[in-house]
């Protein structure tokens, strides 16, 4: 499932600036910040384009105009400091449990372990978990498993819908993605994505969509809830 | 540089070149070394104003917006054993903690991040190209690109750390195309990393 670890392999299908500058200021929904943390993972380029744009949040932050604070506020803060507990640098290589291992970190928070997820049936050859139910600014993430040669329902998008492929690969009009890619996909986008290798595809798809049901998992549910 | 641990430097007279050249990240290592508190007390007197000013124009009202600056002081004091000046410049890292900070108490979310551990799951990591720049030298670029952005890059730049919008909700707002506050960003982005000698 850690596909996009595999060594020497970059991924080929980036975020955009606009998406990285998102991200880097915190103005993203927490669903396609998820989608960006899993391809930074993997992109040592978009990593190092991400630590520019963190450069920029604190030169911003400097140029900011200092808003005075009572004098008390340090003598606070000085008094809170021995009960703050330092935290230390963790090791470097922790312990996995077995059965976790091919559970990407970032997602283990949200589903704990992929094996053991709740998976329903969506469609033939479909089935998915929902990893973060909508929040209160319309996001949402879902993780999909798509069995090899299954064709998803052509389709449109009402807001971004974003996809990252965690192992094997789907193609559509656009390109072919493998692990570690992301798929931006907007309201001019139409496509079909098909899982097109040997080996299931697993990706997530995050939205910042506003509330109603759009996009590639819009398509899916129609039928199941009947819109 | 009082309480600055002796950073193996064999001389007083060559400059490790690893050392940090400003002196909120001096002081930052200051904190992480011997917990220094007079160091803590300069970075407090730089940082907890602009925390706090940031905090208010992302819509936190003032009560909020001192303890949200307090809260991300105290996290620097507890977290300064992970500050890394090979990586970054003090501001940098004390920005990200009062981003996820605020993403946290204002948004009631998450932001996902990559941690050493999920890296560590990557063999592959290149190192920064820019990793042998002078962090001064990068500061000043830095600032000196930022100031070199049109005024049209400059306010899709500040809307987007400021304004806590989707770009969609931007580009509605200053009734542009979002293509076209994308474009933006991408010509603001390239005019930094040029600056900064990342550009690929
Ligand atoms: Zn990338």
């Amino acid at each position: 499932m850690t596909g996009a670890c595999k060594t020497g392999h970059h991924p080929k299908h980036h975020p955009s600036d606009a998406l990285l500058v998102g991200y880097g200021a915190g103005s993203l929904g927490e669903g396609l910040s998820l989608a960006l943390a899993l391809h930074l993972a993997s992109c040592p380029e978009c990593r190092a384009a991400l630590a520019d744009i963190d450069a920029v949040g604190g030169a911003l932050l400097e140029a900011l105009p200092p808003e005075p604070l009572e004098r008390l506020t340090l003598a606070d803060t000085l008094a809170c400091l021995d009960a703050a507990r330092p935290e230390r640098r963790p090791p470097s290589r922790h312990f996995v449990p077995p059965g976790e291992s091919r559970t990407p970190s970032l997602l283990r928070p949200y589903v704990g372990s992929l094996a053991a997820a709740p998976w329903q049936r969506l469609a033939p050859g479909v089935r998915r978990v929902e990893l973060l139910p909508r929040t209160p600014r319309g996001g949402s993430a879902q993780l999909l498993r798509i069995a090899p040669g299954t064709a998803l329902p052509h389709h449109g998008h009402g807001g971004l819908e974003l996809t990252v492929v965690l192992s094997g690969s789907f193609t559509d009009e656009l390109g072919r993605y493998v692990a570690g890619d992301v798929a931006e996909a907007d309201d001019e986008v139409r496509h079909q994505p098909i899982a097109d290798g040997h080996e299931e595809c697993l990706c997530l798809i995050a939205t910042d969509a506003p509330l109603r049901f759009t996009g590639l998992m819009g398509r899916l549910m129609q039928p199941f809830i009947g819109l | 540089m009082r309480g600055l641990a002796p950073l193996s430097s064999p001389s007083m007279t060559e400059r490790d070149p690893l050392e940090p050249t400003d002196e909120m990240s001096r002081a930052l290592l200051a904190v992480a070394t011997v917990r220094d508190r007079a160091a803590f007390a300069r970075l407090f007197a730089h940082f907890a104003p602009r925390v706090k000013s940031y905090m208010l124009k992302l819509g936190a009202p003032p009560q909020r917006a001192k303890d949200l600056a307090q809260d991300t002081m105290l996290a620097v004091w507890r977290k300064a054993e992970l500050f890394d000046p090979a990586k970054a410049e003090a501001a940098t890292w004390v920005f990200t903690i009062a981003r996820n900070l605020r993403i946290d108490a204002l948004r009631r979310e998450r932001h996902p991040e990559v941690s050493d551990d999920a890296l560590a799951e990557h063999e592959d990591d290149r190192p920064r190209a820019d990793a042998l720049l002078d962090g001064a030298q990068r500061a000043k670029r830095l600032r000196g690109a930022l100031s070199d952005l049109t005024p049209e890059q400059a306010q899709v730049v500040h809307l987007s750390f400021f304004a806590d919008l989707a770009h969609p909700v931007i580009a509605e707002r200053l009734n542009l195309p979002l293509g076209t506050v994308k474009s933006r960003l991408r010509l603001a982005m390239g005019k930094i990393r040029k600056a900064l000698g990342d550009e690929p």
